[in-house]
């Protein structure tokens, strides 16, 4: 199974159920990967804890120009799409940041003048953490473009019982390309109209990609019952209510995972598990 | 006119509910939620739409059946995945070709080497944005289309007419919801902007992301202040990040509590010194404070030029044709080549 955790909004819980169902399926026997696909700022390592055996860089492709070649005719310029070639009276300038690596400039180039350079984006780690086989992306600071990063995370997997991957949040692009190619999307919400309104596009975009998927709603407790209301009125499956403790908080505070400070908790993940199991098998 | 925005790395730490209390204490500002594509400002501000204008920020690819011959050439030079068999018409002779609209990254290379003209690239609609008006000011906002990309472009659009907005009716305070993480929308939030406040809470994880955003301020040459949220779940983490922001530059602005009552106000949709005088409406007035004075020693942005776009922040994933204006790179100098 390919699970991807996902939320519209920031800080509903996606790292915490991504890293707890990883351990407790883990300690479980079962062979599992666990991705951090929030490339911007991942945090499963906190939890986790992982020793890193393999750090490499991840890198785009830029152009690079070979002035003498050049015959100034700027249709490098005409095909990029993203300001990232400008061609200007026999001068080219290329802006790497800008850069989706299409590599548009280079095959229309007519006198060969552009080559591929490559320009390290962000890094990608893996390792193990336990038994759970662990890899991360970072996204390099300044580097604007998360998505070639997360593709290579994606790419960085071996084959396992179950595949976690940690989304970030939002619903443009880099949550789609994590998302995409899942077998089961799990949509870590709260009770909050924020967290509702929230839920709602995430929804919406794991229907434009026609994705099955679920809903967690983490911090069970407190906020009001609107968000149950969406989704039995939606017809959307609610696989799992998680109280807020503060002695769990506090644990998650210090990078402790809820399973492991409390065996409710722990048992919890583990009855998680099981009703993915039957939900992806239907 | 000056431009406050506040971030936080981490998803979740309170931003929306802070910038929606800062915008009853700062009125007259305009505010401008840059969270373009999971916006929840308006959830608390309940803006009336006066102005909407849709987003285009860029084309995408579709391929006309009737004119695609299926040479497979679109599917071979395609980066991006995105150009697959049509499922319809595989295994019959004659194939044709679709483009993935969700996949498609905009780049043309396949209309460009299409042999008979096949592909249309036409812009794409990406989303819509708002100028508005709410009981603390005008707000301008924007709803990104689902799955869609260009999200920079449209929080830069956002910024822009945000600052028009207040050159025209003479305030000089911009007040900028952001959005988390550290890529392309939080570029193009933050760059140019007068002072950065950064929410974080006293977790490993704020901590982390902190650290990550702290990074990406310095930069792009972003002054910073930080607040941390909800600070007794561990004081020992929050005395760790106000020394540690002290050590990058960035100046503590102050703690808030935890308190349910924010919650409350959320579902009330009333911003949280709106709904209660006491508990962290105090800590929020307080930090306000601290924001206040930071702002009044930043100096004033320039004027918007007529045409209407503010002259500095051309962010990475979106300046105009003809506006390569970009920051520096991370060793700090830009590349160009040769």
């Amino acid at each position: 199974m390919r699970l991807a955790v996902a939320s519209g909004k920031g800080g509903t819980g996606k790292t915490t159920v991504a890293t707890n169902l990883a351990h407790v399926a883990a300690l479980g026997g079962r062979s599992v990967v666990y991705l951090d696909c929030d490339v911007e700022e991942p945090n499963g390592a906190i939890f986790l804890k992982p020793r890193i055996e393999d750090d490499r860089p991840v890198c785009a492709p830029v152009p690079k120009v070979d002035m003498d070649k050049c015959t100034g005719c700027g249709d490098c310029g005409r095909i990029c799409q993203f300001s990232a070639i400008v061609a200007m009276n026999r001068m080219v300038l290329t802006f790497p940041e800008l850069c989706h690596g299409c590599a548009g400039c280079r095959l229309v180039c007519p006198s060969g003048a552009i080559s591929e350079d490559q320009r390290e984006i962000g890094r990608l780690q893996s390792g193990r953490a336990g038994e759970v086989h662990f890899v991360q992306g970072l996204l390099r600071i300044g580097a604007a473009m998360s998505p070639p990063v997360i593709r290579a995370v994606k790419a960085a997997a071996p084959p396992a019982d179950l595949t976690i991957l940690d989304c970030p949040p939002g619903t443009s692009c880099p949550v789609v390309e994590a998302m995409r190619g899942a077998s089961y999307v799990l949509l870590v919400t709260e009770p909050t109209p924020f967290g509702l309104h929230d839920l709602k596009l995430a929804v919406e975009t794991v229907r434009a990609l026609d994705l099955p998927f679920g809903v967690v709603i983490n911090r069970s407790d407190g906020g009001d019952g609107r968000t149950r209301e969406f989704c039995e009125r939606d017809r959307i499956r609610i696989l799992a209510e998680i109280p807020d403790v503060r002695a769990v908080a506090e644990a998650y505070s210090r990078g402790v995972l809820a399973s492991e400070a409390s065996s409710t908790y722990r048992q919890g993940f583990e009855q998680l598990l099981r009703t993915l199991g039957e939900e992806v098998g239907r | 006119m000056k431009e406050l925005v506040v971030i936080s790395g981490k998803g979740g730490t309170g931003k929306t509910s802070l910038v929606a209390s800062f915008a009853a204490l700062a009125q007259p500002a305009v505010l401008a939620d840059c969270d373009v594509d999971a916006a929840d400002l308006h959830l608390v501000l309940a803006p009336r739409i006066v102005q909407r204008s849709s987003f285009s920020g860029g084309r995408r690819a579709r391929i006309v059946g009737r004119r695609c011959t299926g040479c497979g050439k679109c599917e071979e030079l395609c980066r991006f995945d995105a150009v697959r068999p049509d499922p319809v018409e595989r295994g019959r002779e004659g194939r044709i070709f679709r483009v993935d609209p969700i996949a498609c990254e905009g780049c043309g290379v396949c209309a460009w080497f299409c042999s008979t003209g096949a592909i249309d690239f036409a812009p794409a609609l990406n989303g819509e944005w708002f100028v508005s008006e709410t009981r603390y000011g005008p707000m301008v906002h924007a709803k990104l289309g689902i799955a869609e990309e260009n999200s920079g472009k449209l929080v830069s659009t956002v910024r822009a007419a945000a600052r028009r907005v207040a050159q025209e009716r003479g305030l000089d305070l911009v007040l900028i919801d952001g959005s988390p993480g550290i890529g392309c929308p939080v570029i193009a939030s933050v760059t140019g902007a007068s002072l950065a406040l950064i929410v974080t809470e006293p977790t490993l994880s704020g901590q982390h992301d902190l650290d990550r955003v702290a990074k990406l301020l310095r930069h792009f040459g972003v002054p910073g202040l930080v607040c941390v949220n909800k600070w007794e779940l561990n004081p020992r983490i929050a005395d760790e990040i106000e020394a540690h922001a002290r050590q990058q530059g960035l100046r503590p602005a102050g703690r808030v509590r935890y308190d349910p009552a924010v919650t409350r106000a959320q579902i009330a949709a009333r911003s949280v010194v709106e709904f209660e005088a006491n508990g962290c409406a105090e800590d929020i007035r307080a930090v306000w404070n601290q924001v206040r004075q930071a702002l009044a020693g930043q100096p004033d942005l320039a004027a918007v030029t007529p045409e209407g776009h503010a002259p500095p922040p051309a962010a990475p994933e979106a300046p105009g044709p003809s506006a390569p204006v970009l920051p520096p790179d991370e060793e700090g100098i830009p590349s160009h080549g040769s």
